[in-house]
Formats: structure tokens, C-alpha cells, sequence
């Protein structure tokens, strides 16, 4: 069944190609999903009532999808009904996944902000910092911190959550897979060579965290002292 | 800047606070004057700290006026981060910013709040450090530092504002007999240059020492006060003698 390698050979650059894809993808959706989760988070734990509602709202609006289900509706439904169906596939499936994301990335950093003790807080406040100064010199590289392990775990899911954008026609790295596998029929092969191509993107992404996470450590700080038992 | 003895820096009219229908603080009234220490004792749950709170505003009362330097600062509004920043306050756990180190701790708010220079701020910092014996240990994070260390930290990074009163709640509560002597010498150190000091203490011997007037609360009111040293004698001090009794037996 392996007969021919160059299957896989012969299409290395159109394969690469969508590696580069889903990358790009995943990294942008992350980012998306980072920046508007963040806001989110704000939103909900120093909002308005009516801020924390709306943030409540969407949170459950984007777990309760599924995710193709979401392409579906933006790609095909909601970017049309406003005008927007020239919209590429690409951009659709980065604002999907990362919109997503940011529901999921708001609660990991609610639940990192909620775990700082209010005392951080009162004791900027009571040095006559504003509310935002405290939020954004000591909330906020706290919990981003303490986030981290939570948070690592957002790529693998979106890594492997992105070839889904194969539904509505993104040449990343599962489309372009199948499209070399109707060209030559060699399905073991091709859909091995993208299994591991997930899995070494997958290691790749996870040791980059981690050497994130030993880098921005503070000695002390987040330890749990059960473990020094 | 008022400099005029007869004038409080600091006067607290008729402040309330209550949760629910628990009533914390009953009409609390006092003054302090440049370089008086006011020590506030009484048991547990009576108000003592949300007081101090109060006072600062980090708790806003429900009624009642906090005046400084004759200025009323409850209901200030965006100006209150001016007036705090004259009330520097020392909690019971520290809080000191766990992602700073000990002198960074201390600039964070220079930069921030008072907008000094990054080198104006780290000798800033590092003066105030020498002054409570830490500049030995600037660079340590705080879950480096021991309880009595990480408090003298804390009282420089309130003292580096420059604050015209000091508010200090149970600064020693949490430490150990040995990391308590280490705070309270740098508080009689900062009252002996004249620091005007509110203190909330259960510390009983270190309260009539360091106080100019003791203060008891009990059920949110101040029910007794007076000079330390008539404790002993005086019929103005039965509850405190009382309190100050069931204190050392326990």
C-alpha cells in the first residue's frame, strides 16, 4: 500500500501549503480568541449588570454550537444576510474559531482573576491607583500568569478543531490533504502523513508554551505547597 | 499644606456602616491632629477595621463625613485616589503585589500614580526600603520574603507616598511573636519622627505604649477613651480593664 511514496513527495509544497494554512488560521483564531476573551472577562467580572448579562450571553451562544454548525450559519447565513458574502472562506473560519475561542478563553481567565485575593486590589487602590491602573499593572499579570496551564490548553483544541474549516472550503492542511488523496488515491498514506503533521504541530505549539510559562514565572507565585509534600 | 496645630488632618464625623441589618459602625466620631497615635482595641467584629476602611474610603460608609486637612473626602468622587494617596494603609495579610519585587512593589505606584521617573522611583524606593531595614532584600519576590520582612516592605510602599497619616490595620496579626518585634520597632521608629499613626491593634501592651490616646470599641461605637496611662486607674477605662484582663488570660 505504500507503493508509491511519491504521493506524498510530488505534493509536498501543495501540503505545506495548507500546514502553513492552518497555522496562520489557528494563530490568528487564538489571537482573536485572546483579545476579545480578555474583554470579555473584564466585561464580566467588573462590568455593568447589563455587561455582565451580554458577556453571559454570548459565552453561551459560542459553547453551545457546535463548531460546524457556526460555519455554517456565519458562511452561509449571517455574512450573506449582511451584505458580506464575499467574505473569504479563510476570514470566515478565523472569526468563527476565534470567537469561540474567546468564549472559552473568558472563563479560564474569570476563573484566574476570580482566584486573586481581593487585598491585591484594596492595596493598590489604597496607594490611590484607579481602577484600571490595578486591572491592568496587577490583575492582570496575575492572572494571565495563573491562566496559563487553563490556557495551554486552548491550541490543541483549536489546532484540532480547525480542520473542520475543510466544510466550508479552506485550503488548509485536511482539504488539501483529501484533494491530493482524490488525485491519487493513496488515502493510508496521505491521511497518515496528516496525522502526523497534527501531532508534530500539536508538540511543537505545547513545548512553545511551556517554555513560555517557566519563562514568565515568578518564584512563589501560583505554587501549590501540596507539592512540596 | 496646613501646618497649623488646631486644625485635624484628620476628622471622622458620625460615620455609619451597616451590612444588612448587622450595624458595624455606629456614628463614629474622632479627630487626630498632626503627630498624635491613636490605637484602636476592642474584641473581634466591632468595627475596627472597617473604620480604617472607612476612612480611606476603600469601604464607603453610609452616612458620615471623613474630613482631611479640613477637606471633606467621602463623597469625592475621582479625587478620592489623590486623597488616599496622603493615608497610606498597612493590612493585616500585607498584600503586597505578588509579581513585584520588593522594590518594585514600591515603585509601581510612584510611577503610576505619583508619575515619577523610573530612576527618581527606584531611589525613592530603595530609601524607604533602607528605612525599615529591607534594602537587603529589594530584589526578592514576596513569597521570598517571611511574614515580618514582607510587613516592613509593605509599610515602605505606603510610606513612599509621602502620606500625612499612617493606617494601620492588625499590621502584626498574622506574624509569629519574633516577626511582630521586627514590625512594631519600625512603627516606634516612624512615630518618634513624628508620623501621625491610627492603629488598629489587639497587641494590649504595644497599644499603651506606642498610643498618645487609646480608643475601645465595642459594637461599632467607641465606648471608652483616653491616655494609656490611666488605664490602670481610671473609672474611664473599667471596660478596656475588663477587655484588657479576659485579653491576657486567653
Amino acid at each position: 500500500m505504500f507503493e508509491s511514496f511519491s504521493a506524498v513527495t510530488d505534493s509536498a509544497g501543495f501540503l505545506l501549503g495548507g500546514v502553513l494554512t492552518t497555522l496562520v488560521l489557528v494563530g490568528l483564531a487564538l489571537l482573536m480568541g485572546f483579545l476579545i476573551g480578555i474583554t470579555l472577562t473584564l466585561g464580566q467580572v467588573y462590568g455593568a449588570k447589563i455587561i455582565q448579562r451580554a458577556v453571559s450571553v454570548y459565552v453561551w451562544f459560542f459553547r453551545g454550537l457546535p463548531n460546524i454548525v457556526l460555519l455554517f450559519l456565519f458562511y452561509f447565513a449571517l455574512f450573506p444576510f449582511f451584505g458580506l458574502s464575499n467574505m473569504p472562506a479563510f476570514l470566515v473560519a478565523v472569526i468563527v474559531l476565534g470567537m469561540r475561542s474567546a468564549a472559552y478563553q473568558s472563563q479560564i481567565f474569570r476563573g484566574a482573576i476570580q482566584s486573586i485575593a481581593d487585598g491585591q486590589m484594596l492595596a493598590a487602590r489604597s496607594l490611590g491607583m484607579t481602577k484600571w491602573q490595578a486591572i491592568k499593572s496587577i490583575i492582570l499579570p496575575q492572572s494571565l500568569r495563573l491562566s496559563l496551564p487553563g490556557w495551554s490548553n486552548e491550541y490543541p483544541v483549536l489546532l484540532t478543531d480547525s480542520s473542520v474549516a475543510y466544510v466550508i472550503g479552506v485550503a488548509e492542511l485536511l482539504t488539501r490533504t483529501s484533494q491530493v488523496i482524490s488525485r491519487t488515491g493513496e488515502p493510508m498514506l496521505l491521511y497518515l502523513t496528516c496525522a502526523v503533521v497534527f501531532i508534530l504541530l500539536n508538540y511543537g505549539g505545547m513545548m512553545l508554551i511551556q517554555h513560555i510559562e517557566k519563562k514568565v514565572k515568578i518564584p512563589g507565585f501560583g505554587e501549590n505547597e501540596c507539592e512540596q509534600i | 499644606m496646613n501646618n497649623t496645630t488646631d486644625i485635624p488632618i484628620l476628622r471622622v464625623e458620625n460615620l455609619c456602616k451597616s451590612y444588612g441589618d448587622l450595624h458595624v459602625l455606629k456614628n463614629v466620631s474622632f479627630e487626630i491632629r498632626r503627630g498624635e497615635k491613636k490605637v484602636f482595641v476592642g474584641p473581634s467584629g466591632t468595627g475596627k477595621s472597617t473604620l480604617l476602611r472607612c476612612i480611606n474610603q476603600l469601604t464607603v460608609p453610609d452616612s458620615g463625613f471623613v474630613y482631611l486637612n479640613g477637606e471633606e473626602i467621602t463623597n469625592s468622587g475621582k479625587k478620592i485616589n489623590e486623597y488616599r494617596q496622603k493615608m497610606g494603609m498597612v493590612f493585616q495579610n500585607f498584600n503586597l503585589f505578588d509579581h513585584l519585587t520588593a522594590v518594585r512593589n514600591i515603585e509601581l505606584a510612584l510611577l503610576k500614580v505619583k508619575k515619577m521617573s523610573k530612576a527618581d522611583a527606584h531611589k525613592k524606593a530603595m530609601d524607604e526600603l533602607e528605612r525599615v531595614g529591607m534594602a537587603d532584600r529589594a530584589d526578592f519576590y514576596p513569597a521570598q520574603l517571611s511574614g515580618g520582612q514582607a510587613q516592613r516592605v509593605s509599610i515602605a510602599r505606603a510610606l513612599a507616598m509621602d502620606p500625612e497619616v499612617m493606617l494601620f490595620d492588625e499590621p502584626t496579626s498574622a506574624l509569629d511573636p519574633e516577626l511582630k518585634r521586627e514590625v512594631m520597632e519600625v512603627m516606634r521608629k516612624l512615630a518618634e519622627g513624628g508620623m501621625t499613626c491610627i492603629v488598629v491593634t489587639h497587641e494590649m501592651k504595644f497599644a499603651t505604649s506606642f498610643a498618645t490616646e487609646i480608643l475601645l470599641m465595642e459594637k461599632g461605637e467607641i465606648v471608652e477613651r483616653g491616655n494609656p496611662a490611666d488605664i490602670p486607674t481610671s473609672p474611664n477605662f473599667v471596660r478596656t480593664r475588663e477587655f484588657m484582663g479576659s485579653y491576657v488570660e486567653e
